[in-house]
């Protein structure tokens, strides 16, 4: 090849760049947090504006407050199965993490119903009753969303999908659901401190 | 600094051959994938920038119906009534509830359906992987979603316009309790819950919009786009789509409350309530709640609004002046300064409700600095035309059109964010003519701008120079004549959102200033068909574009007159420089597109870009030879 014909061309740099899905899902956890912050800071205006009713917290959200803790421990286990290719403790971990899952929406259920056998009502009474159904609601909606994430990964690895060179679908699973559990100890936590 | 890697290849530049490009090459779908449930961004974006023109075009002439009433009280709108039957009174008058609809659905169609989804969603999804060298969106699904939202939000917000109660009525800010108890008005009715379905639908596609514009510009720039090459335009949809992102999520928790408030009977927002001397059961609730959460939403929405707008015409501007943008890294620090103070502001729309003066001296202060980011815009704007060899095309002159509005109307700004002069203006016609200014007529001249500008990429043709002029100059002259005279309205205490003056003896006066407005208002809707006929026409019988019209720098005039799916027929171009570089001294041309490498313009290369060519010379191991 003739050099005359040659060019002598600076290198253009690859710019930054992620797997846009991992992003794309954190920019949506971003938008979750801004509906829950505003339902926070909505929460504690009205609560400082006075006439607020004071009730006792369902015991119940104590316990799905366990379980989604301990799910959340399960799915780090899969999830560290996963990167060591151990196949089978993936599953266990998975379906663990599912039922959890799962347990942890009937608890919220469940709470409601302690709720309203407590007299403390979703409409026709004082808005803070009506937030707690709200913000509890809002995050059962979530976890729904979460839990057919957990379903999703849940098919894959028993379809061998999910190894550590397949680790996208596992990852966001967990950083999603991991999300979800910090979510609900931080609603949990705060409407136990504003009361 | 050290100089980066050399590269020696063949003829064309940027072009490295890679062959799973071509697997993106798309085998042309159906009908129904191709115009349809397309996941192209470019069909995307004219999906969006067809249904924002419909709307545009609607919202118009609501505005136009309302003007007429108020502009000529004493008018027989019998004409009217094959098109809105029942809604002209047997007097021939438009009736008064329905009056408060119109006012409420021009704002929330201009607002949302054609500002925002309209301007953003045409050109975020056009410019943004064109611009920065991408084959689509980071997912096509996702955007394909974003518009089918946005259309079934869209249907369900004009379904509403023929209830037989009327749409929503409670103005575009839906304040509860007005919006929140159907036994208010009639727009409360049917027509409020159809408006609330609808914008949970559209803060879900805007959400997915916003969502895929900024993961893709993050991700999926081509080699050597760094953040500090990227022209403005995409700068200015990511700041969009950020704000975005952090404020509709707040739009729907007061959606999702309001819902509950008037469906399920909780009382977040209502309290202590007397209809016909019979007392609500709702206790407890604030309905100052909603506006800050309203607020907190609808103040970023004025950025979100405005700067994709600001965006475009900074590119437009610096094409057509033939001279870099003055102080690029300005107009970044400035959106990102914009961007931020927008959630700080809120409480300014709400000074006369009550709040701590205190509070209102420290909102005020955060809104009177918004003029400093503005204001350093302006400055840009204006430098970058100083001594330009401007071209007058008229995409151009709506750009200026553009910088002129965001001044005047940005000066009442000024005004209006004193908490104490509020208090005489607040809600008056000098807020219609502020925002419709600064906000409305900017971010639509912006939107303007861009279709003249980006028109022969979209559609391969030429719209016509001469119908372009015609309609800018009236809509220019228009638009100022319908909304200068509002501010002399508006000082003299003329309250926005009323159906008629004439019952008080107070606002006897400036009948004829508001019929002058009201017969601009029609002149300026009048305008623009001409554009639409430009429009259509164009797309089919207009001339036929060449590859780079304007002589412009950016990556989207390196793709072919009819861009297929996946932009780039070969490989996606590299990126050397920044899109700035017009009329650079000692360049053969006036303009060096953004995939020239400085190798090739030894003739016009400062020092410092010199550098980075540099190495070869050193006989470093660097340098690459490839062989093709």
């Amino acid at each position: 090849m003739n050099m005359a014909e040659l060019k002598i061309v600076e290198e253009a740099k690859k710019p930054l760049s992620m797997n846009p899905k991992k992003f794309a899902l954190w920019l949506f956890i971003v938008s979750v947090c801004m509906i829950f912050a505003s339902m926070t800071s909505a929460y504690i205006v009205r609560q400082a504006e006075g006439n607020w009713q004071i009730f006792e917290l369902p015991p119940l959200f104590w316990i799905s407050s366990g379980l989604i803790l301990v799910s959340s421990i399960t799915m780090h286990w899969a999830y560290l199965a996963a990167k060591r290719d151990n196949l089978e403790m993936v599953k266990v971990g998975m379906s663990i993490t599912t039922v959890l899952g799962i347990a942890f929406l009937v608890a919220q259920v469940m709470a409601w119903g302690e709720l309203v056998e407590n007299n403390v009502y979703f409409t026709g009474g004082n808005p803070s009753a009506s937030f707690v159904y709200v913000l509890s609601g809002l995050h059962g909606v979530h976890i729904v969303g979460g839990v057919a994430f957990l379903l999703i990964t849940l098919i894959a690895t028993f379809r061998f999908q999910v190894h550590s060179k397949n680790m996208n679908l596992i990852e966001m699973c967990t950083t999603f659901w991991h999300f979800l559990d910090a979510l609900w100890l931080y609603l949990f936590v705060f409407l136990l401190i504003n009361r | 600094m050290a100089t980066t890697d050399i590269h020696v290849h063949s003829a064309v530049h940027g072009h490295d051959d890679h062959g799973h490009d071509h697997e993106h090459e798309h085998h042309e779908g159906n009908f129904w994938t191709k115009y349809i449930f397309s996941e192209d961004h470019k069909v995307i974006a004219k999906q969006f920038l067809i249904t924002g023109i419909f709307w545009a075009l609607l919202g118009g002439t609501l505005s136009v119906i309302f003007r007429l009433q108020l502009g000529f009280p004493d008018m027989n709108l019998e004409w009217l009534k094959p098109v809105l039957g029942g809604w002209i009174t047997p007097e021939g008058k438009l009736d008064p509830e329905f009056y408060l609809a119109l006012v409420t659905m021009h704002g929330t169609i201009m607002v949302f359906f054609v500002l925002t989804a309209g301007l953003s969603g045409t050109f975020s999804n056009f410019l943004i992987p064109l611009q920065i060298g991408a084959r689509d969106m980071a997912s096509g699904f996702m955007n394909m979603l974003s518009y089918w939202f946005f259309f079934v939000s869209s249907v369900i917000m004009f379904t509403s316009l023929f209830l037989q109660d009327g749409p929503a009525g409670g103005g575009w800010v839906i304040y509860p309790p007005l919006s929140a108890l159907p036994q208010a008005i009639k727009g409360s009715g049917l027509g409020m819950t159809m408006w609330l379905v609808s914008m949970a639908l559209f803060i879900v596609s805007s959400l997915l919009g916003g969502i895929n514009y900024i993961t893709t510009i993050i991700n999926m720039r081509t080699k050597g786009m760094s953040f500090t090459r990227m022209p403005l335009t995409i700068w200015a949809f990511f700041f969009t789509a950020i704000i975005g992102l952090l404020s509709f999520p707040v739009l729907f928790s007061a959606a999702l409350l309001l819902i509950f408030d008037r469906s399920f009977g909780t009382s977040f927002f209502l309290s202590d309530i007397y209809i016909g001397g019979e007392a609500l059961p709702n206790v407890g609730g604030s309905p100052i709640l909603f506006q800050h959460l309203f607020w907190f939403l609808g103040h970023p929405e004025v950025y979100i609004v405005l700067l994709p707008a600001l965006g475009l015409s900074s590119e437009i501007i610096a094409t057509n002046s033939r001279k870099p943008i003055f102080g690029y890294k300005a107009m970044i620090g400035s959106m990102l300064f914009i961007g931020i103070l927008s959630f700080i502001v809120w409480a300014h729309h709400m000074f006369v409700t009550g709040m701590n003066p205190f509070l209102g001296s420290i909102f005020m202060l955060l809104t009177l600095i918004i003029a400093v980011p503005s204001a350093v815009k302006i400055f840009n704007y204006v430098t970058t035309l100083w001594q330009g060899n401007i071209r007058f095309t008229p995409g151009m002159l709506f750009s200026i059109g553009l910088v002129s509005f965001f001044l005047t109307g940005g000066i009442t700004g000024v005004f209006l964010g004193n908490s104490a002069l509020d208090i005489q203006l607040h809600d008056t016609y000098f807020v219609v003519a502020h925002f419709h200014l600064v906000m409305g007529s900017a971010s639509f001249f912006g939107m303007m701008a861009g279709v003249y500008h980006w028109f022969p990429k979209m559609f391969g043709r030429m719209m016509d120079d001469r119908l372009g002029y015609v309609h800018f100059w009236i809509t220019f002259i228009g638009v100022y004549l319908v909304f200068f005279p509002m501010h002399y309205i508006g000082i003299a205490g003329f309250p926005r959102r009323y159906y008629s003056w004439t019952n008080f003896e107070t606002f006897s006066g400036f009948a004829d200033l508001n019929m002058l407005v009201s017969i601009a208002a029609v002149a300026t809707l009048a305008a623009q068909f001409i554009f639409l006929f430009n429009f259509f026409y164009s797309i089919f019988r207009g001339r036929v574009a060449s590859e780079n019209p304007w002589k412009s720098n950016t990556l989207e005039w390196t793709t072919p007159v009819n861009v297929g799916h996946g932009n780039w027929p070969g490989a996606i171009p590299n990126v050397y420089r920044w899109p700035y570089d017009y009329s650079k001294p000692g360049a053969k041309d006036d303009y060096i597109p953004q995939h020239i490498p400085f190798s090739e313009t030894p003739e016009s290369n400062l020092p410092s870009e010199n550098e980075q060519i540099k190495l070869e010379s050193n006989g470093s191991g660097a340098i690459v030879v490839d062989k093709h």
